[in-house]
């Protein structure tokens, strides 16, 4: 420890780095967080608050407000605990087993993450839609003369879309966490007497409830603030207060109650994040976290086999078969004879995806799927960085501040409109040099405040859970800072870097609106080629879409995989 | 604390990989600069929705004619993007903007967004068209939301095909029709404005109760209407009547996926059963290029780009000197009575309409 004062002394302004490095730490994601975050919010209330004045405020607000408000906490209530009862044993037997398949079955569950909900709408029309695959099954089999299942346009497809979308979430975070806990913490338990349902109520569960709470807590805000499929899927009957917000905003040119609306959205935020903090100030006893893959195993006995067995069989069933209903659709051909309205005689093709390198029209717009594959990943790799340092930055920042104000401040971006947000990016970053024209890292930018809550909140747990002890010990037997930060934390914290990484990553694959909204016509990612297909009637158009949706899949599924090597 | 400095260099480091995987442009594609050199050539920022579409040798024949570049920044659907440009006005983002249709005319035109521009072209446009008596808002093309129908589904059922709003309330066309939330779709509410039209201010909420009890099936937007409810489309959705456009049937003649003689569709085209959309485009207050920016207003009503249009976005062609191609002829029909409603009372009575129909419809 002399020897590092000593050699400090003699550079008075490395000393000066490291004595107020702890002050400029927590100010770079800040500032990012004002610039990005809270100026744009700022500048629409503002201006909502400034209309609400000089037009007054005609409208029964109570009304307007009280029952999407009801709605969207019940709708986000159920969702969330739907998504937990799939989630927490699928992220069970995908940390403790290892079995034939399992990577692929990890990469797969990944993927609705990313699809725009245009394209689930369709993939759930493919395979539940009155047409859809199960139906003419069962109309076959059980021969009806109406589909049996009538779930479009229901509370029961919302939540079940919530659960596909955001169950990755849990297998991903709480996974992670499983996969480091213990073992021989509860092994101890059971050679005490414990039962196994005991050791999962009072050692277990105790031991995840940080990376729980932090999955609920994301899941829930995602709900909270759905919009495509409340819209798309859930059809006219039900309004979230981001649906609310949409169409007060952009629709009605109502300013003053969309800015409202938004506001008790943000609030809500903040309430739910406090009362996280307070839930997760009960931090368990210490633990020394174990290395990945230390407890994993592949099945033993009848038992174990059937679990893992029917949970991947769960798995496949609920979050893959749309995809594969999706992929399936876009290689099959149904309307070849239909001019002659003669029987559908469905046949395999690889037209749409031949079509996707033909400019049919000579459109300006028209972008080969190579290149929107390219636009895609370059914003994803940006927005991976952009939110993995800021996110990295933050994490250290609360260790050493006090740190619930930060926290919840750090939630509010996922609790914002989107809608809100981008009409305060439209007011404040109109001039140059923060041109919405001249300006492709707006996108980014804005896909990583979004990924930013999901990374502090993934590595967040992880960092805490390393024991100074650990650090201390290193420093004592002669480590500098550096290699303490290089051998101990970058070690235990590799997985959830990781599952940041790959979070961060699909947000901006996937992200739709943030994007057609900043991104110039030039630059269209996956997404918005997809849409640019739907929004003109023909066969070909729908196919395309579907292929190009297929092609956004792989991009997603190929990355993901390579993230996933790269860890190991 | 040397693991801040560590987290610079992470920091730079993931900025420089960014920076370096920074979106590939098509080499076609216009690129903005911020000032332009007297001998370059001046860019013309165009704000338009997303649907908004042209060819490229069209666009590139305006860029070398002027000495131009065309930049396109789109946002959103028709009532998004005329929002953004209405919140934009104080310092604009564009100098043309293009895609306002007369359900949202008054707004534009009450917001002064728009400069006047008296293009000689206009003469070339029937009076019908020019709804801006002052030219801020120029008329570039038309077409009309119609309901079309599933043909294999009528001609299977050996049901006549309905050619009346009032026909559609029949019990023989029960949970046939599908339509768009006109509070989150335009082509919902110019509907909305068609049954308004037709039944008066006092008569439509009574129409849309017998079509809710009807069996109507309500979707918050045309995509989700045509490619996953109407059975017609490759969605094979369970509806065989749908909200949608007149030139729906051609489009589906030009994207087919293998050449086909006739349209899988049709339009319904009785009296009042579909309304007219017409788009305008303007100047935009503010901009620095005033002569520019009406040679491109010129150039969206000429002949040249007038016969690029159908094909591009399927609307028809506000100049009569256009000629319409093959597939509009021959697939597309126009209505001979569609319901008109004048702009300023659509402007003024929209909201309570959309809130009325909200409440009678969905709850």
């Amino acid at each position: 420890m002399r020897f590092i004062a000593a050699r400090d002394d003699r550079r008075p302004i490395g000393a000066f780095f490291t004595r107020y490095a702890g002050v400029w730490l927590w100010l770079l994601p800040l500032l990012f967080l004002g610039l990005f975050f809270f100026y744009p919010l700022g500048a629409v209330f503002h201006l909502a608050i400034n209309w609400a004045f000089t037009q007054g405020w005609s409208v029964d607000v109570w009304e307007q407000v009280a029952h999407p408000l009801l709605f969207t906490v019940w709708q986000a209530l159920l969702s969330t605990l739907l998504t937990l009862v799939l989630g927490l044993p699928a992220a069970y037997v995908l940390a403790r087993y290892t079995f034939p398949g399992k990577t692929v079955l990890q990469v797969l569950t990944t993927l609705p993450f990313i699809l725009p909900t245009i394209v689930v709408a369709v993939a759930f029309n493919a395979l539940l839609g009155p047409r859809g695959v199960i139906n003419v099954l069962l109309m076959q089999a059980f021969n009806l003369a109406n589909p049996p299942l009538q779930v479009m346009n229901t509370l029961g497809l919302i939540l079940l879309a919530h659960v596909f979308y955001n169950t990755t979430i849990v297998i991903r975070i709480v996974g992670s966490a499983w996969s480091q806990l213990d073992q021989r913490l509860e092994q101890a338990a059971r050679v005490l007497g414990a039962s196994s349902t005991k050791v999962a109520w009072e050692v277990t569960l105790p031991l995840l409830r940080p990376s729980i709470l932090a999955a609920s807590l994301l899941v829930f805000l995602f709900d909270f603030t759905s919009f495509g499929v409340i819209l798309l899927l859930g059809g006219p009957h039900f309004a979230t207060l981001e649906v609310e917000i949409y169409t007060q905003a952009l629709q009605m040119l109502n300013l003053p109650l969309a800015g409202l609306l938004s506001a008790i959205q943000l609030l809500c935020t903040l309430l739910l994040t406090v009362v996280y903090a307070r839930l997760g100030d009960k931090q368990p006893i210490p633990l020394i976290p174990r290395l990945q893959g230390e407890g994993t195993r592949p099945p033993r006995g009848w038992r174990q086999k059937l679990l893992v067995a029917g949970m991947a069989a769960v798995l496949l069933a609920l979050l893959v078969s749309p995809l594969a209903a999706l992929a399936l659709r876009s290689v099959t051909r149904l309307d070849a004879n239909r001019g002659e309205r003669g029987p559908v005689i469905p046949g395999l093709t690889l037209d749409y995806y031949r079509q996707l390198f033909i400019n049919q029209q000579d459109s300006i717009f028209y972008v080969p799927p190579v290149q929107a594959a390219r636009n895609s990943l370059a914003y994803a790799l940006a927005t991976t960085g952009l939110s993995l340092s800021m996110g990295f930055l933050a994490v250290y920042a609360m260790r050493t501040r006090s740190r619930r104000w930060m926290e919840a401040l750090f939630m509010l971006p996922l609790g914002a409109s989107a809608v809100t947000l981008g009409l305060g990016f439209i007011l404040v970053f109109n001039r140059p040099p923060l041109d919405v024209r001249s300006f492709p890292w707006l996108v980014p930018v804005a896909h990583s405040l979004v990924a930013l809550p999901f990374v502090v909140r993934t590595l967040q747990p992880v960092l805490l859970s390393i024991p100074g002890s650990l650090r201390q010990a290193a420093a004592v037997l002669g480590a500098s800072p550096w290699r303490v930060w290089l051998e101990v934390d970058l070690p235990v914290m590799l997985r959830a870097v990781l599952v940041s990484a790959i979070l961060s990553f699909t947000i901006s694959l996937g992200e739709f609106g943030a994007t057609s909204f900043l991104a110039r016509p030039e630059y269209p990612t996956l997404p918005i080629a997809i849409f640019r297909f739907l929004s003109l009637p023909g066969a070909l158009n729908y196919g395309q879409a579907l292929a190009m949706a297929t092609v956004l899949m792989a991009v997603c599924g190929i990355s993901i995989l390579i993230m996933d090597k790269m860890s190991v | 604390m040397r693991i801040s400095r560590l987290i610079t260099i992470f920091l730079a480091a993931a900025l420089l990989i960014g920076a370096c995987a920074a979106p590939a442009a098509p080499s076609v594609a216009p690129t903005q600069t911020a000032l332009p050199t007297p001998s370059g050539p001046v860019t013309l920022t165009v704000m338009t929705h997303d649907s908004f579409a042209a060819s490229k040798e069209v666009i590139a024949a305006f860029e070398q004619q002027n000495n131009a570049k065309l930049s396109f920044l789109k946002s959103g659907d028709a009532g998004a993007a005329l929002n953004r440009a209405i919140l934009s006005k104080d310092s604009p983002l564009a100098d043309v903007f293009y895609g306002v249709d007369n359900t949202f005319l008054s707004r534009a035109l009450d917001s002064d967004i728009y400069e006047p521009y008296a293009s000689p072209l206009l003469s070339s446009i029937p009076a019908e068209f020019k709804l801006d008596p002052q030219n801020r808002a120029l008329p570039v093309d038309f077409g009309d939301v119609c309901i079309n129908y599933d043909k294999a589904f009528f001609a299977q059922k050996n049901l006549p095909i309905p050619q009346t709003l009032e026909d559609l309330a029949k019990p023989e066309y029960h949970s046939m029709l599908v339509t768009e939330n006109p509070a989150t779709s335009s082509t919902g509410l110019v509907f909305l404005l068609a049954t308004i039209a037709h039944f008066g201010q006092n008569g439509y909420l009574d129409y849309w109760k017998t079509l809710r009890d009807n069996g109507l099936v309500v979707v918050d937007g045309w995509e989700a209407a045509y490619y996953t409810n109407f059975s017609g489309s490759s969605g094979k959705g369970a509806q065989p009547l749908v909200v949608s456009y007149n030139s729906s049937p051609a489009a589906e003649v030009v994207y087919a996926t293998t050449p086909i003689a006739e349209p899988p569709i049709g339009s319904i085209l009785g009296k009042d059963t579909c309304f007219r959309q017409i788009e305008f485009v303007g100047i935009l207050k503010g901009t620095q290029h005033l002569a520019l920016a009406e040679k491109f207003v010129d150039f969206m009503l000429g002949v040249k780009f007038q016969e690029d249009m159908p094909l591009q976005m399927f609307v028809y062609p506000t100049n009569t000197q256009a000629k319409l191609p093959d597939v509009f002829t021959k697939f597309a029909q126009l209505p001979a009575q569609p319901a008109i409603l004048d702009p300023a009372v659509i402007a003024k009575n929209r909201d309570a309409w959309i809130k009325a129909w909200s409440e009678v419809v969905l709850k």
